[in-house]
C-alpha cells in the first residue's frame, strides 16, 4: 500500500509542539508516525518510560490520543482487556501498546508473551532506545553488546536479546522491525498491522542522542547507519513468512554493508570498545543476517 | 427463584453471571480456581455472554480486567493469597483511576510455607488501597454480595473498585443451599453500567500522567477517602433495596446479633461469624449477657455503627483472623482507634485466632469469650492482645 | 455527580506547549533559504516537534517551539537549512 508524503501532510499532528522531549528525540518522532498511520482509530497504552514524561504535565498533554498510562509491567495485559471490551461493544479501535525496551523485554516480558500467545487484538510497538533512558540510561536486555550505560561502565558484556525472533516464534500474524529513520516504511507497517486481527509486534529502532552520546541533529543519520551497516535489519513477517524490507535489501550482501565503525565511532556509548569487541560485533551482525535469511523465502 | 446447592465458588460464578459481566480475566490459584472454571463453562456453553481472557498471571488478571473496565464494560476478576499480593501494584492504580470493577477473594493465608487454608491476611493486606472491602458469612451472602457490589461500585457517589472475601474451603468448597435470583430480578436491581469516563477511539483523553500541581494529587487521595466514607450510605441503600426484592437484608455495613441488651460484645468477619452466632446463643443459654457484631464491610470502616452498638458495653472482644505483625489485629486496631476517638472508653480485647488456617470451632469461640468475660468480671488482668491456639491455650 | 469525581481523577487533554515555549531551549536555530528550498517535505517529515510547515514559498518554522535539534538541516537534500547560533 503506497504512502504518499503529500497525503501525510494533510494529517493533523498527533504529537504537539512544545512537548517535554529532548531535542532530537526519536520517541517523539516515532509517535508522530503512529499518529500519521493510525489517526483517530488508535487508543494508546503507555507503560512507564520516556513517553510517560514527554506527554508533559496534566491537565495538559502533548499527545492527541485516548491514552491510558499504566504500571510498568502491565501494558500488554491492559491492552488485552481494552481490546476485549471494544470487541464486546462492537467499537472499531486499534489498541496500541507504545512501550520502551524495558517495558517490552524486561519487566513487561511475561505480559507481552502472554498477550502474544493468546493472539489478543493488539499492536505492540517496542520503541527501542536500547537502555532504560527515562531513569538515567541504565542497561536493559536490549542494550547492545559493548555499549556504555550507567550500569555498564566498561560496556555491556551480553548481547542484545533477540526480541523480533522471539516474537516470530510466538507464531503471531505480524512481526516487523522498523526505524524512525525510515518513516514511510514504518507507517506502511503500522497500517498493515492495523488491518490484521490478532497480536502484532513492531520493533522500532529509536536512536537516542542523550543516551547514545551523539549530536541531536544526527538522530536520523544514526538510524540510517544502523541499517546501512547491517546492524539493524528491517523486515516484516506476515504469518511467519519473512520478507526483508526494501531499505535493508542491499545489505543481505555483506560486501555492500558499510563498515561498522561508521556507526560505532559516532556514538560516545561505544567509546570503550576494543578491536576485539568490534570483531565480536561484526560476527554478531553476520549471524543475525544468516538467521533471519533462513526464515525468508528469498 | 430456584434453590441450588452451590459451593461458595459457584455462588460467585452465579453472581457474576447474573450481573451480566462482559469480561472476565483471571489466573488460577487454589482455592479460587473453581470460580473461574465455572465461569469458563458458562461462557463456553453460551449460557453467559462474555469474554474470558486466560491471562498469564494475577498481575495480568487485574490489569486486563481494568483495561476492559476502562474500555467501558462490566468486568470481573478473582484471586487469593499470593495472587492478590502479586497484583497489589495494580490495586492502587485501579482505585486511583476511579474505574469501578468487582473482585472476589478466596481468603487464604500467606506463605512461606505453602499453605492453602484460610485466614484473612491477604484481604486485610489491601486495606490502604482505596478499594471497598467486605467479607461474606455464607454462600448466599457471597452470591448476593457480588450483585450488590456492582451496584455500589458503579454508583456515581462511589466510583471505586470493590472486593468481597470468602473463606478458603470453609465457603469456597462447601456446598450450601443458595437461592439463585431470577435474571429479571437482578436486571431490575442493577442499572446500566456507569463509569466516570471511557477510553474511546477518536476521543483524546489521557489518564494518569504526571501532574503540574501536587496539590491536585493530594486532593485526589482525599477524594478517594471521602468517597469511601460516602459509600456507607450507598451500601445501606443497596442492601435495603436488595432486601425489598429478595427478602434478604444483611444490615448494611454491620449486622448486630443479640446486641441490644448485651453487656459484652464479640466482633468478627467472614465465615466464622456463623460459629460466633452459635457461640453467642450457647453463652446466652449459660446466662452470659453477650452479643455479636458481624462486620460486613471493613473498608469503609463502620466506625459510627460500631460505636453506637458498643458505647455502653462493659467490654468488646474483637476476633482477628490476621495480624499486623508487631502491632495487633487489624480489625482490633481500627475498632479501638475509632471507638476511643469518639470518646467511648470501652475496654477492647483482641483475640488472634485461626491464623494460617487452624480450625476454630464455635466451642473455641465460646470458651475464649467465657474466659475473657470471667477474668474481666473478677478483676483479673486480661491482656489486651491474645493469641489463641486452641484447646484453651493462650499466648500473649 | 460524575462531573464532581472527574475533577479529582488524574485526567488530561491535548494541548500545545505543555512545556511552555520550548523555543527558549535553543542554542542554535535552523534558517531556511527559500531560494534553495524545493518543497520536498523531508524536513517536515523528520521534525520531532512538528514545528515545520510547507507552504507555496517553502519550509516555514515555528520558532516559538523549535528546539533547534538540527535534524532538519541534516536531512535536507539540497542544503537549504543552516543552523545559526542564537544570540
Amino acid at each position: 500500500m503506497a504512502v504518499n508524503i503529500r497525503e501525510l501532510m494533510k494529517i493533523k499532528p498527533y504529537v504537539l509542539p512544545g512537548n517535554a522531549s529532548c531535542p532530537g528525540c526519536p520517541e517523539a518522532l516515532g509517535l508522530k508516525y503512529v499518529g500519521m498511520a493510525l489517526g483517530d482509530r488508535a487508543i494508546l497504552v503507555i507503560p512507564a518510560g520516556c513517553s510517560s514524561i514527554i506527554q508533559g504535565l496534566a491537565p495538559k498533554c502533548a499527545f492527541v490520543f485516548p491514552l491510558l498510562n499504566v504500571p510498568f509491567a502491565s501494558a500488554d495485559s491492559v491492552a488485552s482487556g481494552l481490546a476485549a471490551a471494544k470487541e464486546v461493544l462492537g467499537e472499531d479501535a486499534v489498541i496500541v501498546v507504545w512501550a520502551g525496551d524495558g517495558a517490552t523485554a524486561d519487566i513487561g516480558f511475561g505480559g507481552l508473551s502472554g498477550a502474544a500467545e493468546r493472539n489478543d487484538n493488539v499492536i505492540h510497538i517496542c520503541v527501542d532506545n536500547e537502555a532504560y533512558m527515562n531513569t538515567g540510561i541504565q542497561r536493559s536486555s536490549l542494550t547492545p553488546y559493548g555499549a556504555w550505560t550507567t550500569t555498564t561502565w566498561r560496556g555491556k558484556r551480553e548481547g542484545k536479546k533477540e526480541l523480533p525472533l522471539i516474537m516470530l516464534m510466538h507464531k503471531i500474524p505480524y512481526v516487523a522491525t522498523a526505524s524512525v529513520a525510515y518513516p514511510i516504511d514504518f507507517i506502511q507497517k503500522l497500517r498493515r498491522a492495523a488491518s490484521i486481527k490478532g497480536f502484532k509486534y513492531i520493533h522500532l529502532h529509536a536512536p537516542c542522542p542523550v543516551g547514545w552520546r551523539f549530536n541531536p541533529s544526527d538522530t536520523v543519520l544514526m538510524g540510517r547507519l544502523a541499517v546501512e551497516t547491517g546492524m539493524w535489519i528491517l523486515f516484516e513477517a506476515i504469518n511467519g513468512k519473512v520478507r526483508i524490507s526494501p531499505p535493508s535489501l542491499p545489505y543481505r550482501d555483506k560486501s555492500k554493508r558499510k563498515d561498522i565503525r561508521e556507526y560505532l565511532r559516532r556514538q560516545g556509548r561505544f567509546r570503550t570498545l576494543s578491536e576485539e569487541d568490534i570483531k565480536v560485533m561484526e560476527r554478531m551482525i553476520d549471524e543475525a543476517w544468516e538467521t533471519i535469511l533462513k526464515f525468508s523465502e528469498e | 427463584m430456584p434453590i441450588k446447592f452451590l459451593t461458595g465458588n459457584y455462588s460467585v460464578a452465579w453472581g457474576v453471571r447474573l450481573s451480566r459481566v462482559k469480561v472476565v480475566a483471571a489466573y488460577p490459584i487454589t482455592p479460587q480456581t473453581t470460580m473461574v472454571e465455572k465461569l469458563a463453562e458458562f461462557i463456553d456453553n453460551g449460557e453467559m455472554d462474555a469474554k474470558m481472557i486466560r491471562v498469564d498471571s494475577e498481575f495480568a488478571a487485574l490489569a486486563a480486567t481494568w483495561g476492559a473496565a476502562a474500555g467501558g464494560v462490566r468486568s470481573f476478576t478473582a484471586t487469593s493469597s499470593h495472587g492478590l499480593l502479586y497484583m497489589h501494584e495494580m490495586l492502587w492504580w485501579v482505585a486511583g483511576s476511579r474505574i469501578p470493577l468487582v473482585m472476589a477473594i478466596a481468603t487464604r493465608t500467606i506463605g512461606p510455607p505453602w499453605n492453602i487454608w484460610t485466614d484473612h491476611s491477604d484481604l486485610m493486606d489491601q486495606r490502604d488501597t482505596g478499594w471497598l472491602i467486605m467479607m461474606a458469612e455464607h454462600n448466599q451472602e457471597v452470591l448476593d454480595s457480588i450483585i450488590q457490589l456492582y451496584r455500589i461500585t458503579e454508583d456515581p457517589r462511589v466510583f471505586l473498585p470493590g472486593m468481597v472475601g470468602l473463606d478458603a474451603f470453609i465457603l469456597t468448597h462447601t456446598t450450601e443451599p443458595v437461592d439463585v435470583p431470577d435474571q429479571e430480578l437482578v436486571d431490575d436491581y442493577l442499572p446500566e453500567r456507569r463509569q466516570p469516563y471511557v477510553m474511546k477511539a477518536g476521543e483524546p483523553l489521557i489518564m494518569g500522567g504526571v501532574r503540574k500541581d501536587l496539590r491536585e494529587n493530594n486532593l485526589m487521595r482525599w477524594h478517594i477517602h471521602v468517597s469511601l466514607l460516602k459509600a456507607k450510605e450507598v451500601i445501606n441503600e443497596a442492601d435495603k433495596a436488595w432486601g425489598k426484592l429478595t427478602g434478604r437484608y444483611y444490615g448494611g455495613l454491620i449486622e448486630k446479633y443479640r446486641c441490644d441488651d448485651a453487656k459484652y460484645v464479640i466482633m468478627g468477619m467472614g465465615a466464622w461469624v456463623g460459629d460466633m452466632r452459635e457461640a453467642v446463643d450457647n453463652l446466652r443459654d449459660e446466662g452470659y449477657s453477650v452479643g455479636l457484631i458481624k462486620v460486613r464491610f471493613v473498608r469503609p470502616f463502620p466506625s459510627d455503627e460500631i460505636f453506637e452498638a458498643v458505647k455502653s458495653c462493659k467490654a468488646v472482644i474483637v476476633f482477628d483472623r490476621s495480624v499486623s505483625a508487631g502491632s495487633a489485629g487489624p480489625l482490633y486496631l481500627d475498632t479501638s482507634a475509632h471507638i476511643h476517638a469518639r470518646g467511648a472508653l470501652v475496654p477492647i480485647y483482641n483475640v488472634l485466632a485461626g491464623i494460617t488456617g487452624i480450625d476454630v470451632t464455635k466451642d473455641d469461640i465460646a470458651s475464649v469469650t467465657r474466659k475473657v468475660i470471667n477474668d474481666f468480671e473478677s478483676g483479673r488482668e486480661v491482656p489486651k492482645v491474645m493469641w489463641y491456639f486452641g484447646g484453651g491455650e493462650f499466648w500473649p | 455527580m460524575s462531573e464532581e469525581v472527574l475533577k479529582y481523577i488524574p485526567l488530561a487533554k491535548p494541548a500545545i506547549g505543555v512545556s511552555g515555549k520550548t523555543g527558549t531551549w535553543r542554542v542554535e536555530r535552523p534558517v531556511v533559504d527559500l531560494n534553495k528550498c524545493v518543497k520536498c517535505g523531508q524536513c517536515w517529515l523528520y521534525c520531532p516537534e512538528s514545528v515545520i510547515t510547507i507552504d507555496e514559498d517553502g519550509a516555514k518554522i515555528d520558532y516559538d517551539y523549535c528546539k533547534g535539534c538540527g535534524i532538519c538541516s541534516k536531512v535536507c537534500p539540497v542544503g537549504a537549512i543552516k543552523m545559526v547560533p542564537e544570540r
